[in-house]
């Protein structure tokens, strides 16, 4: 495959969210020549629609793959994750790169801890940037969990954010892209920057597989998707590659290769297995606004204590007194307040119901639905034991389409074991005892019986290791046996991190690329690795 | 389009950026009354006039049928238009099925027969993980609920207007509607701290 009409490039990057637009914008910088393939669309700021309509924002630059016991929600457009994301940015716990899981014996590379990020993590803080935010910054939501924490005798905390609260209007509309440009995607620094250098980005391309080269580069295969029926290919084509930047998200990542297997040779075991949700799981607690006025003093100056839930923008506050490194793993855990759009935020809502039936549907949900300004939505991340494991790749993509847009069917397996299912167990637990006992509310969670667990935070799909036999990836991202792939993206991230994890993706993203560089250097291309700002 | 005679004309709707292609299918009418029976089921309400088979009318507020199941389940984005009408045939068999299964008193020919209680109780089996058509199923309630509890049929803002969207799920939800056609919110929060933070909390404000 070296026809004439192959378009070359030094580095083919797969995917243009955090794993992919941080090299991008390096490599770019640095002199290589640089291609971003993404599946989704490219829209701007003045594209988001604060609309729930289908072929809206909402539905064009999003995703939901549902799975077998587990379905996956990310982005679907030039910026991946970080154009729908609530841009919650804290730091990992150092324990969490201490974790062992049912292995026993420890996950991260020893190459890499909290401290040694750290530097990583402090430029991502002046890249987006991130900022640590005060009280004065909370919507209605993370105060009252705030105010439900501190009565139960708990602490809780401002999450550091990539959102600009004064360009910010707390409209929550931000799963459909930040009309304000107030949250910082990636469309604001890392990818533009990346242009300014060269770099060409092209949307609606969906990479299906890779073959080698006589001369170890690669092609790159991808499909030409249609606009507005993401089900219908309008075209095909191919690139070739010194190298390959990997990062169309945990989720699709691994099925990329398993696709390229019969054309590359065999991939590492632990591709497509391992994946984490994060530990993510819902509940949603009804408040009880007079226990909100009487008990917490909560006033919001019109005589409202609350009702309040559609204010603000996603989750802001999050409990860590859980997060001791000196309780044992899967006893870890942060609490998060969220919030979710109607639609994909209220369907697997439960109410209790008189028969005992499913809470999910009927009247005692529509009753708890005529309260949903009362809802206070709270988000469990605990250490689950990467119970993932990717079947056969589907004909394209990661997901048979289903819709048009958003919805697909893909091949994820997850059946939580007994060490997942008793940290969600202990976390409810504290959830009812902080809300439900003490008087503030009913609150039930999430319904896992129709598409199975759920997560937003979808991980180590392809993971990063010293062990060869359950990690994808050395401690560089290279892809074992695969020279000249990197894996960037949340599939590198071994474990549930028990916090949100675009910045810890995001500075392993940073840390990669000098990796990469050595890689293109020793195929004779030479990329100075600058540790630039993407100003 | 499919438009019930019985609920009110479309609204006047903007145009989405990226309108959905194709064509909506068409429905017998037994098969958009077993539709708007299982809609009904999912989120009730109130019947649209005395001789409704379709609404059992165990609510007395307007529920996913009036607030445009139909239209959703039959509007090509979702991608299961063209099943709808054959989902519709098999929820009428399955409630014959089920119905002769416990030997109910009345007669049953279809799903909009069954009272409230039972046809909760049959949608619940429906979707329960044991179900090998769950998925589907499941699919049905997912659209039907949507009409409600966020009309993707509509602009959010025609679905939060009584004078473009007479039932609405979202308005009954207490969905904040949008001033000059958007959302701002000038008072974001309570503005004063609420809770201790954690010791050992960073510079950053990070976990360590
Ligand atoms: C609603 C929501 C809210 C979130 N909020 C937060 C938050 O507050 N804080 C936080 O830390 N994290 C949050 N996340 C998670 C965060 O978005 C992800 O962790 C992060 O984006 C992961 O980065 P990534 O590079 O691995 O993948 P992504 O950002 O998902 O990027 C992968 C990209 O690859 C593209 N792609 C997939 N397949 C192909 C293919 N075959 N060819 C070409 N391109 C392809 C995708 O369209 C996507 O754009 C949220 C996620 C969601 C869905």
């Amino acid at each position: 495959m070296t026809g004439a009409s192959v378009e070359e490039f030094d580095v083919v990057v797969i995917g243009s969210g955090f794993g992919g637009s941080i090299p991008a914008f390096h490599l770019a910088a640095g002199g290589a020549r640089v291609l971003v393939l993404e599946r989704g669309p490219r829209l701007t700021s003045r594209e988001y629609d604060q609309s729930l309509r289908f072929g809206s924002s909402a539905t064009r630059i999003f995703d939901f793959t549902a799975g077998d016991g587990m379905s996956v929600l990310g982005g679907n457009c030039v910026g991946g994750g970080s154009v729908v994301y609530f841009a919650a940015m804290p730091r990992a716990p150092r324990f969490a790169f201490e974790r062992r899981g049912s292995l026993g014996h420890r996950l991260w590379p020893s190459a890499i801890d909290r401290e040694s990020l750290d530097p990583w993590y402090d430029r991502v803080a002046e890249a987006l940037p991130i900022k640590r935010h005060s009280w004065d910054e909370v919507s209605y939501a993370g105060g009252a969990w705030a105010a439900i924490c501190d009565h139960g005798g708990r602490t809780a905390n401002p999450l550091p954010s990539a959102v600009d609260t004064a360009k910010c209007v707390n409209c929550n509309w931000m799963m459909s892209g930040c009309a304000e440009d107030a949250k910082q995607s990636l469309l604001l620094n890392y990818i533009p920057a990346a242009e300014a250098n060269g770099c060409e980005v092209r949307e609606l391309h969906e990479v299906q597989h890779l073959t080698r080269d006589a001369d170890g580069s690669y092609t790159v295969h991808y499909s030409h998707v249609h606009p507005v029926d993401y089900r219908e290919t309008v075209g095909t084509g191919s690139v070739r590659a010194r190298v390959v930047v990997l990062a169309a998200g945990a989720a699709a990542t691994p099925v990329i290769l398993q696709r390229s297997e019969p054309h590359l040779g065999a991939m590492p075991d632990a591709v497509g297995r391992y994946f984490s949700g994060n530990g993510e799981r819902i509940n949603v607690a009804s408040l009880d606004e007079s226990a909100l006025r009487d008990t917490l003093g909560l006033d919001r100056g019109d005589g409202r204590a609350y009702e309040a839930f559609q204010i603000g923008r996603g989750p802001v506050v999050a409990t860590w007194d859980r997060q001791d490194e000196n309780l044992p793993e899967f006893e870890r855990y942060a609490i998060e307040q969220l919030y979710f759009p109607p639609g994909l935020g209220t369907i697997l809502a439960q109410a209790r119901t008189s028969d005992g039936g499913p809470g999910w549907f009927g009247l005692e949900k529509k009753e708890l639905l005529s309260r949903w300004q009362s809802w206070l939505m709270l988000f469990e991340l605990i250490e689950d034991d990467n119970e993932g494991v990717f079947g056969a790749p589907p004909p394209s993509g990661n997901a048979v389409r289903l819709s048009q847009q958003l919805l697909g069917r893909g091949t994820l397996r997850y059946r939580p074991r007994a060490t997942t299912r008793a940290a969600w167990a202990r976390a409810d637990a504290d959830v009812r005892e902080l809300i439900e006992d003490a008087g503030f509310g009913q609150v039930e969670p999430w319904t896992n019986d129709l598409v199975g667990a759920y997560t937003v935070h979808p991980l180590a799909s392809c993971r990063l290791g010293d062990d060869p036999a359950t990690s994808a990836l050395d401690d560089t991202h290279e892809l074992r046996g695969h020279p000249g792939i990197f894996v960037t993206d949340a599939s590198a991230v071994p474990a549930a991190l028990t916090v949100n994890p675009s910045n810890t993706v995001a500075a392993l993203a940073e840390r990669s690329v000098q990796h990469i560089c050595d890689r293109l250097a020793e195929r004779g291309i030479s990329v100075r690795y600058g540790g630039l700002l993407p100003v | 389009m499919t438009q019930n005679a019985d609920s009110p004309p479309l609204p006047p709707t903007r145009r989405p950026r990226t309108a959905p292609l194709g064509e909506r299918p068409t429905l017998t009418d037994a098969q958009r009354v077993a539709l708007e029976a299982y809609a009904d089921t999912v989120v009730p309400g109130r019947k649209r006039h005395p001789d409704d088979v379709a609404i059992a009318g165990v609510d007395d507020t307007p529920g996913a049928v009036e607030c445009g199941a139909l239209d959703v389940l039959t509007d090509p984005a979702t991608g299961i238009e063209d099943g709808v009408g054959g989902m519709a045939d098999l929820l009428d068999q399955r409630a014959v099925t089920w119905a002769t299964a416990r030997e109910l008193p009345d007669p049953v020919g279809r799903f909009a027969d069954l009272g409230y209680t039972d046809r909760r109780r049959l949608v619940a089996e429906l979707t329960d993980p044991e179900e090998p058509e769950k998925d589907l199923w499941f699919l049905v309630a997912l659209f039907a609920t949507m009409a409600y509890d966020s009309a993707p049929h509509l602009e959010t803002a025609d679905a939060l207007d009584p004078a473009v969207t007479p039932a609405s799920g979202l308005r009954a939800m207490g969905f904040f509607p949008p001033v000059d056609g958007r959302w701002a919110f000038d008072r974001g929060g309570y503005g004063r701290p609420l809770a201790r933070l954690r010791a050992g909390t960073d510079d950053h404000g990070d976990p360590r």
